[in-house]
């Protein structure tokens, strides 16, 4: 089970290009994540190994994904590049705050108008990245905990949440939800955005995420829905038509359907409470929340308290 | 490794501390410095200031610094300081006009100011919502609700009337004094953190995208300062100071945009305009705008039987018409404004807008109104002042770290009182975007959100800008087929409701021409 979810907090990288396959393909105007310097990645990489995580424990994913995981760590460094290969998550990356903002401001009832509404809650991002996501929310006044198994992600991260004394706080770990599991954490909110498509097990997964929420604290999760439409746009456009991404990156077979998410939450005893969809318009370049679920969603989910 | 990262981290946070603590004395020794002093130098350390400075050995941190207090900078630090999500931001002003430190004083007696702005309903809301209309109304302004603009050729005109669009006024005439004070005024009464440097900018440091950062280097030291997501800016006085973002509200010939290197498009239009204050014997309650061959000239309500002058024509002749005596000036001024290079016009070559006759069914009110001439001026109140014309329109607004508001990101023919409204309206809408950021924890410097401010104001100002400059084309030349087709459009502008009203709805800044969109 440990190697299991081992590979899972590997996949942050991963997962934000999905997002970006959707951007791609519906706007051509987006930088090519192909141009990313793919030559200078390796580099970083025995930098880190150099020097050990805070929980000690870079571990090796299994031979495929850790192909993939070479090719997200060779862009890790262009994370905090605006006009980069991440560029459409830092465009999508508002709305998603936006819903993570309202839902969390109304289950543990904090001010919408306050410029730091998050005070006194423990937030962790699981598959955290480069930290697009926990800054922000460290600003919102959390207190951060981002999770990351690609070492190169995490050392990225803090260099560039150092910059800021708001996102200095932010605790950084190259490590897995299930570690933090053994190590008995717990969190006001667990976050994981655009990383259960790529775990080998979401019902465990779930688990883990369960186990890291507080009785009536909230778990947020995101990822790409299994239709026609995410099949059309994910995979035959973007890996076989565009080739912006290697062919398998996404298996569109382990995409998980509203339905299919709410159930397993169901089962690690979290009930979902709120479900949007992130649409994108290509005239505009934002995107924005709908009721339009085919593609991308996002759920918000609280710990049943038994 | 390890070690150096822990480090830095340790002196950050020690630096942090140290800087939160310097934020509140500098405040508190700054707001002293303002209400006792105008134009001394409110950086100059005092003994206090001067310990903690030696200390720490850092400079003062801001969240935004607002370089130019002129009416759109104080616009948007008001704006700022009235929505929940941004009041609590730490803001620097940099402006040398020692107005900005002492509180605004006008006395009712003195004639107007030959410096107004004409300001727009949507301005006038922007004021009200931000708290500074009130302050506005306890000074001299002047609402008007009629229109009247003609042509020298006398084939047409056309009248506005405020109930055409169902408002009550079509804009309001103000002294930019009165509302950069009032702006002013109302930003003293809250408690909002803004520190006023009286300098001027020298030298901005915009650091280097912190992608790059310690990612390229061979050494493994990470980069050590907290700074260096910061932009430094320093003063002609010697002060230094950090900031998130940097706000270019310095005007036409604005500094902040030469040192962050923006480019421009524009010309030079070789037109100077001449303005001034002038009083009739009766109050004048309609704003009067007559092309005339080298230029507008138009005559706007300010209250007490004043009215102001713009008046737009060749650089000879302005300098002419500045140095020739009172009576001369007021009767170029009144043969301007009445049969000077033409006749009045009369709606007989449209046949009073029968070959408009089809939209009768909506006709709008002013449709009835008749061609009238402006009141008599009988007396210069001010000096005359000359201002040359230009249009001046940045190519980018936003830049990492870095935003353009108001005349700084767009000059314009002062043709029909749009100018400072468009920078009403850039500081209203950046200042919604740094909300809506801050709502979702964004970094106020990051170029993405200050990119949605970029795409909301530069498509607007763009048309504005278009469309005055076209006026100003359709106007310098005499020619006679062109002066018809003038003449129609005026025609139908007065005659075809539907143009009409949107017109007007465009000019109060109300919503976008429905014809281009």
């Amino acid at each position: 089970m440990a190697s299991k979810l081992v590979r899972h907090r590997h996949l942050r990288a991963l997962s934000s290009s999905s997002i970006s396959i959707n951007n791609h393909i519906r706007s051509p105007h987006f930088s090519n994540p192909n141009r990313a310097p793919l030559s200078f990645s390796y580099r970083l990489f025995s930098n880190a190994s150099s020097s050990s995580s805070s929980s000690g424990g870079f571990q090796r994913p299994s031979s495929l994904k850790d192909l993939e995981l070479a090719k997200f760590a060779a862009i890790a460094e262009t994370w905090w590049d605006s006009e980069g290969p991440f560029k459409p998550l830092h465009v999508m990356n508002p709305t998603r705050l936006a819903f993570i903002r309202s839902t969390l401001c109304r289950h543990f009832s904090k001010d919408p108008n306050s410029a730091k509404p998050f005070e006194g809650l423990k937030i962790v991002d699981v598959g955290c990245g480069g930290g697009i996501l926990s800054e922000p929310l460290a600003r919102m006044g959390a207190t951060v905990t981002g999770v990351d198994a690609v070492e190169k992600n995490i050392k990225i991260a803090r260099i560039h949440a150092d910059l800021d004394p708001v996102t200095s706080t932010i605790e950084y770990c190259c490590t897995t939800a299930e570690k933090l599991v053994e190590e008995d954490r717990k969190f006001d909110a667990v976050i994981a955005l655009e990383v259960i498509e790529h775990v080998a097990n979401p019902a465990e997964f779930c688990k883990s995420l369960a186990a890291l929420t507080v009785p009536d604290g909230a778990t947020v999760i995101s990822t790409i829905n299994r239709s026609m439409r995410s099949y059309a746009t994910a995979i035959v456009a973007a890996e076989y038509l565009l080739h912006w991404l290697p062919k398998g990156t996404h298996e569109w077979s382990s995409f998980l359907t509203p339905e299919e998410l709410v159930l397993i939450l169901q089962r690690a005893n979290i009930t979902v409470r709120e479900m949007a969809g992130f649409v994108y318009n290509p005239l505009t370049g934002r995107w924005s929340l709908s009721d339009d679920i085919s593609v991308n969603f996002i759920a918000f989910g609280t710990k049943n308290c038994q | 490794m390890h070690l150096t990262m822990f480090c830095t981290r340790v002196i950050a946070r020690i630096l942090y501390v140290n800087v939160s603590r310097l934020k509140v004395r500098h405040k508190h020794f700054c707001t002293d410095a303002a209400t006792r002093v105008s134009g001394s130098n409110c950086g100059q350390p005092s003994p206090e200031h001067k310990e903690t400075h030696d200390i720490s050995n850092n400079i003062q941190h801001y969240d935004i610094a607002i370089v130019g207090g002129g009416m759109v900078g104080m616009a948007l630090a008001c704006s700022l300081a009235s929505m929940p999500l941004t009041k609590h931001l730490n803001v620097a002003i940099i402006d040398s006009n020692p107005a900005l430190g002492s509180r605004p004083y006008f006395n009712k007696d003195d004639p107007p100011d030959p410096r107004v702005s004409t300001v727009t309903p949507a301005t006038i809301s922007f004021f009200k919502d931000v708290g500074a209309w009130q302050y506005v109304e306890q000074h001299r302004h002047a609402y008007f609700d009629k229109m009247q603009v003609w042509d020298y050729t006398g084939l047409g005109y056309t009248r506005y009337n405020a109930q055409d669009i169902n408002k009550e006024v079509l804009g309001c005439v103000v002294e930019n004094k009165v509302l950069h004070g009032s702006l002013l005024s109302c930003i003293e009464n809250t408690d909002f953190q803004k520190t006023i440097y009286p300098s001027r900018l020298s030298s901005m440091t915009l650091h280097p995208s912190p992608s790059s950062l310690g990612m390229d280097s061979t050494s493994s030291r990470p980069p050590l300062s907290s700074q260096r997501h910061l932009a430094k800016l320093e003063l002609s006085d010697g002060n230094s100071l950090y900031t998130k973002l940097v706000v270019g509200a310095d005007g036409g010939k604005s500094c902040v945009r030469e040192l962050a290197g923006f480019k421009t498009t524009g010309w030079n239009y070789s037109q100077n305009a001449i303005i001034c204050t002038v009083e009739h014997t009766i109050e004048n309650g309609c704003a009067w705008q007559r092309f005339l061959p080298a230029g507008p000239i138009a005559l706007l309500p300010m209250g007490d039987n004043f009215s102001n002058i713009v008046w737009t024509m060749n650089p000879k002749e302005s300098t002419n018409r500045k140095l020739m005596n009172e009576d001369e000036f007021v009767k170029d001024v009144n043969n301007a404004l009445d049969y000077g290079y033409g006749p009045h016009p009369t709606s007989s070559l449209f046949g009073s807008g029968e070959m408009f006759s089809w939209p009768r069914a909506g006709v709008t009110l002013s449709a009835n109104d008749c061609f009238e001439v402006p009141p008599k001026v009988v007396k210069l109140a001010s000096e005359r002042l000359v201002f040359p014309l230009s249009l001046r329109h940045a190519s980018d607004y936003v830049s990492k770290h870095v935003v353009l508001i108001g005349d700084a990101a767009h000059t314009v023919h002062p043709l029909a009182g749009q100018g400072v409204n468009m920078g009403f309206g850039d500081a209203f809408a950046l200042s919604r975007v740094i909300a809506e950021g801050i709502a979702v924890g964004s970094d106020i410097g990051e170029v993405t959100m200050l990119k949605k401010y970029e795409a909301e104001r530069k498509p607007a100002n763009i048309m504005m800008m278009a469309i005055l400059d076209g006026f100003q084309k359709a106007y310098s030349v005499d020619f006679g087929p062109l002066n018809i087709l003038r003449a129609a459009a005026l025609h139908g502008a007065h005659f075809i409701s539907p143009i009409k009203r949107s017109i007007i709805s465009y000019a109060s800044g109300e919503q976008k021409l429905p014809l281009f969109t």
